[in-house]
């Protein structure tokens, strides 16, 4: 069964301009999807209708089959600003989630804690966000996400405020992790390189008003390394979707 | 009339003990009336921020009573309410809910949007989001404008006693005026910009208490 399944969304602000037309996506058990297009191309729309933050005019979002159309609180997100609270100790920040959901404190921060090896936060736990580099603070906010809904993570554009290096470091510490935990992810970007880098599938999003135009997938098996973006392979499938974005305009 | 520093030191030696037991009788008022006026503050802010009408009816009434003049209406709440320390502690309060109930407003309205779409997300609900992010968020602002109040509220205590009762460092300035002791003025108003001082030294150190995280973000940005 698919973990999360968008089917014929149709969303528009005013009621009258349509910002997505008849939207399918599928996510399939832990895979990981990108959702690539142009800035204002209506990504982060279909992102907020999945998080349940806006309500789509028509179609529904399933979530292993169960319909969460308009019902917040079943999947978080992550978005380039890791929006720690400044005032809080990262493992109270990564355990937040589960607070919320009604755990005990004690019982929350023993959960979260228990992963900060593996997502590479050793020894921050009492420190506060401001005291972590911004790719630490990335970590963090990932791993509060995937705290809060293990089976399925949005990120919209989670590495893109970070310089080059340290970009390249995520990605390889993401493709890492990804192999150790299974997380069906949708990822936001219109970073073509992360796209192909990270995902098994590829879906374009384009056109006035938006629509999902092409699917390419990356049949390069994982966990991939590093070097993957440096291959012949690696440049065919940008060349092809570079071609594919010119002709939607 | 203008006394030698000698002078005021004797005034000191002098009427110490008269002093202590007066300064007790101002700061128990003020911090009766400083409690009473966050306390009031604080719930005006919680109900002005949670209904938007209700923001929007109260503000301007807020704002305009703070244009009255401290001073005019000392004398009247005395009228109303006597000479014991109800006065006192209501004209505090009267003085101090304003800069608390601004600030904590302004503390909870600058948070950022999109952490509160995050919290949502989350399934977080008003009461959780108040709690874990408008409540820390105004933390800044709240001690920020207490700074201010805590000065104020000796001020008005002190103005407040100049109007009527028999205790208190406003009675005993009025006395030593009235009997032309300017070396004992000098004294009693030293005392009472120590006091003030000292108050919000102590706000200062339960700041650092109540956000440690301010820390660490002074320490950083020495080591940068």
């Amino acid at each position: 069964m698919a973990a999360l399944e968008v089917r014929d969304v149709t969303f528009s602000y005013d009621g009258e301009t349509d910002v997505l037309r008849n939207i399918n996506l599928t996510l399939n058990d832990g895979e990981l999807v990108c959702l690539l297009g142009v800035s204002g191309g209506g990504k982060t729309t279909l992102f907020n209708i999945i998080a349940e933050l806006n309500r789509p005019q028509k179609g529904c979002v399933l979530l292993n089959g169960e319909d969460i159309t308009g019902k917040s609180g079943r999947i978080s997100y992550m978005l380039q600003k890791d929006m720690l609270l400044p005032y809080r100790t990262v493992e109270d920040n990564v355990a937040l989630p589960l607070i919320i959901k009604g755990m005990k404190k004690k019982e929350a921060r023993r959960r979260a804690v228990e992963l900060f090896d593996k997502f590479g936060l050793e020894s921050t736990q009492k420190k506060y966000p401001s005291e972590l580099s911004g790719g630490m603070r990335q970590r963090a906010a990932l791993l509060r996400t995937y705290l809060f809904s293990a089976d399925v993570a949005l990120l919209d554009e989670p590495f893109s405020a970070l310089d080059t290096l340290t970009k390249s470091d995520m990605h390889r510490w993401y493709l890492d992790i990804m192999s150790s935990i299974k997380l069906s992810t949708l990822f936001i970007t219109h970073d073509i390189d992360e796209a192909i880098l990270l995902s098994d599938r590829i879906c374009l999003l384009g056109g006035r008003p938006g629509a999902i135009t092409d699917e390419i997938i990356i049949k390069e098996p994982k966990p991939r390394s590093s070097d993957f973006n440096l291959t012949e392979e690696f440049l065919s499938y940008k060349r092809d979707i570079i071609s594919r974005i010119h002709s939607q305009s | 009339m203008l006394p030698s520093p000698a002078d005021v030191i004797e005034a000191y030696k002098k009427d110490w003990q008269l002093m202590l037991s007066h300064t007790r009788v101002t700061l128990t008022e003020t911090f009766i009336g400083l409690s009473g006026g966050i306390i009031i503050g604080f719930l005006t802010a919680v109900i002005m921020d949670r209904f938007a009408f209700i923001r929007k009816m109260i503000y301007p009434l807020i704002v305009i009573s703070q244009t009255i003049p401290t001073i005019a209406i000392a004398p009247l709440l005395v009228i109303w309410l006597g000479y014991q320390m109800l006065p006192k502690i209501i004209l505090i309060i009267l003085v101090v809910f304003f800069p608390i109930t601004i600030s904590l407003l302004e503390g909870f309205s600058s948070v950022d949007n999109d952490t509160i779409r995050l919290m949502r997300s989350m399934g977080a609900n008003r009461l959780q989001i108040f709690r874990y992010v408008k409540l820390p968020n105004s933390l800044g602002h709240f001690f920020a404008s207490l700074k201010i109040s805590v000065s104020y509220a000796v001020v008005s205590a002190v103005v407040s006693e100049w109007i009527g009762g028999t205790d208190g460092l406003g009675c005993y300035m009025t006395r030593v005026r009235k009997s032309f002791s300017s070396d004992k003025m000098f004294a009693v108003i030293i005392l009472i910009s120590v006091i003030s001082l000292l108050l919000i030294w102590l706000t200062s150190i339960l700041q650092r208490a109540c956000m440690p995280w301010e820390k660490t973000k002074i320490k950083r940005s020495r080591s940068t």
